[in-house]
């Protein structure tokens, strides 16, 4: 099983993914891959299929068209509630903190799906503050620590390849550079990390890789060493 | 004799009880339309022939195969539940994420069509159930006679609606109902078998209301429409309540029931339109429901 851990080993690997909502044609022939222990972003402006093709690595939109092989498996053809059992933890966009449930109910939510995840006592010394409000209502909590539930919830369920949609959007800057300091962290305990993010002086230090897109494509693949050298484009298609 | 309001205590009593007995049912269907509703989206018209169901399981039961009340009490919701998940994968997962209408059309016209083949099968007079042996006679507390049947049904109902509640509200299973009910889509992404509690949802809600229907036989006449009449009164009771509430569903089904016992003793007239009054005046006041969370 060397394979498994060795840092070649292909954790999702996209091929010309075509995705639709309704009539609307959204993803036009995505193609990429993450390695094992990588943590890659996806850049580009609202509207360009990043959180898209998050949405269809986890069977959440309408039809798709093409492949997506996570831990090995094809997963086009299998049931929405089977893909996070191959080891996929998602974080959506809108956080999706349950309102019925408290704080540590929303944490225990998600089941395992593989051993090796986060104990309850690792999450509340990761996110101390989700400790002292465990028996609150989910969405009394505010944005951050919302932020940090939908975070800490995916951790205890052992998933090895997170999607994170837009973790920083909308927070203030001190609860952003908690939130990077977490991802080191987990990037550093060997979990592969798939970040949608619009705020790229948060992703650009962390990743390794990034892919840019526009209009539903990816238009480049751009390695952290080549940032520098690629200012210009990153300038016209984020228009940061 | 005691007065109270020139009532005779005993009058008072009495229909306070036979209040509090059909508030024990709205109770119980209720609270399996409120789960239904919640989880679905669907207003289960089908209520009412599912709680006939249970009633003419019982009936059934006991005379061609000698099942007794205590097993029929068990047998008929496995029955009428399972028929209930039965409907649920052939019929309304093919409705499922279109207009509520549909749902309630489909749910309506399969309870028209069991019930009109019932009217077919066993005519509209009414079959008999033999009250059991263990719970016959009843007990003179003073003030009132109290049958023990009756006492019975209310203790049953109040049992199985606190179960229900708090498996919902306090379990982990509870915990993916209530998270299902806001965002089945994530559960699913979370790795939750989201269309197998749908289904098991669906036929637990029958088999409450299956339930409902056997306790009712040895008191009320069974019949093939008992659920459709029956059920109009529910749904009010579950508008007052507020769409989805568990608490409220079983609440405001008692306090419903004891509403229109009060109203048979000092304005009869009204008791047959009290519960719509409150209706009325619930929906103007609080349009959510007593206890519904959002409009």
């Amino acid at each position: 099983m060397t394979s498994l851990h060795s840092p070649d080993y292909e954790q999702l690997r996209v091929s010309d993914l075509h995705a639709f909502y309704g009539e609307s044609h959204i993803l036009h022939g995505i193609d990429l891959l993450v390695r094992r222990g990588e943590l890659v972003t996806l850049l580009g402006r609202n509207g360009s299929g990043r959180s898209t093709t998050l949405r269809a690595i986890m069977n959440m939109v309408g039809r798709r068209t093409g492949s997506i092989v996570i831990n090995g498996n094809e997963t086009l053809g299998i049931a929405a509630h089977l893909i996070p059992r191959l080891g996929v933890g998602f974080c959506p966009e809108e956080r999706g903190i349950f309102a019925s449930l408290n704080v540590e109910e929303n944490l225990l939510l998600p089941p395992m799906v593989r051993s090796g995840g986060m104990s309850l006592d690792e999450i509340y010394e990761m996110f101390p503050n989700l400790y002292e409000r465990r028996f609150s209502q989910g969405t009394r909590l505010s944005g951050g620590e919302q932020q940090m539930l939908a975070m800490a919830r995916i951790l205890r369920t052992g998933a090895n390849l997170l999607l994170l949609d837009e973790i920083t959007e909308g927070l203030a800057p001190v609860i952003v550079q908690k939130l990077a300091e977490v991802l080191i962290k987990l990037k550093n305990k060997g979990l592969t990390i798939v970040l949608v993010e619009q705020n790229f002086r948060f992703a650009a230090p962390l990743a390794d890789r990034h892919y840019l897109m526009d209009h539903g494509q990816i238009v480049e693949e751009i390695g952290a060493a080549e940032l520098s050298s690629k200012q210009e484009l990153l300038h016209r298609c984020l228009g940061v | 004799m005691t007065m109270l309001f020139g009532i005779p205590l005993s009058v008072l009593f009495g229909q306070l009880l036979l209040g509090l007995i059909n508030g024990a049912f709205y109770a119980l269907l209720s609270l399996g339309l409120a789960i239904i509703f919640g989880l679905l989206r669907i207003i289960n018209f089908a209520h009412g022939a599912q709680y006939m169901l249970g009633a003419f399981a019982a009936v059934l039961g006991l005379n061609y195969l000698g099942v007794n009340y205590w097993v029929a009490l068990v047998l008929a919701p496995l029955l009428v539940g399972a028929l209930g998940m039965l409907i649920e994968r052939g019929l309304l997962r093919r409705i499922a994420g279109e207009d509520h209408l549909y749902g309630l059309l489909l749910t309506f016209g399969l309870a028209l069509i069991v019930e009109g083949s019932f009217v077919k099968l066993f005519g509209v007079s009414g079959l008999s159930y033999p009250m059991p042996e263990q719970l016959k006679g009843g007990y003179n507390l003073g003030f009132m006679f109290l049958p023990t049947y009756r006492a019975w049904v209310v203790v049953a109902a109040l049992v199985v609606c606190l179960a229900t509640w708090f498996m919902i509200e306090r379990t982990r299973l509870g915990s993916y109902l209530r998270a299902g009910t806001e965002n089945p889509r994530l559960m699913q992404a979370f790795g939750i078998n989201v269309p197998l509690l749908i289904t098991l949802t669906y036929g637990y809600g029958a088999a409450l209301a299956a339930f409902a229907g056997v306790l009712a036989a040895p008191i009320y006449s069974v019949t093939p429409t008992m659920g459709a009449n029956l059920l109009i009164v529910v749904f009010a009771v579950v508008v007052i309540g507020g769409m989805g509430s568990i608490m409220g569903a079983i609440v405001t089904g008692l306090a419903m029931g004891l509403i229109e016992g009060l109203t048979k003793v000092f304005y009869p007239e009204a008791a047959n339109t009290v519960v719509f009054l409150v209706m009325v005046i619930v929906l103007l006041v609080r349009p959510a429901g007593l206890f519904g969370k959002e409009a």
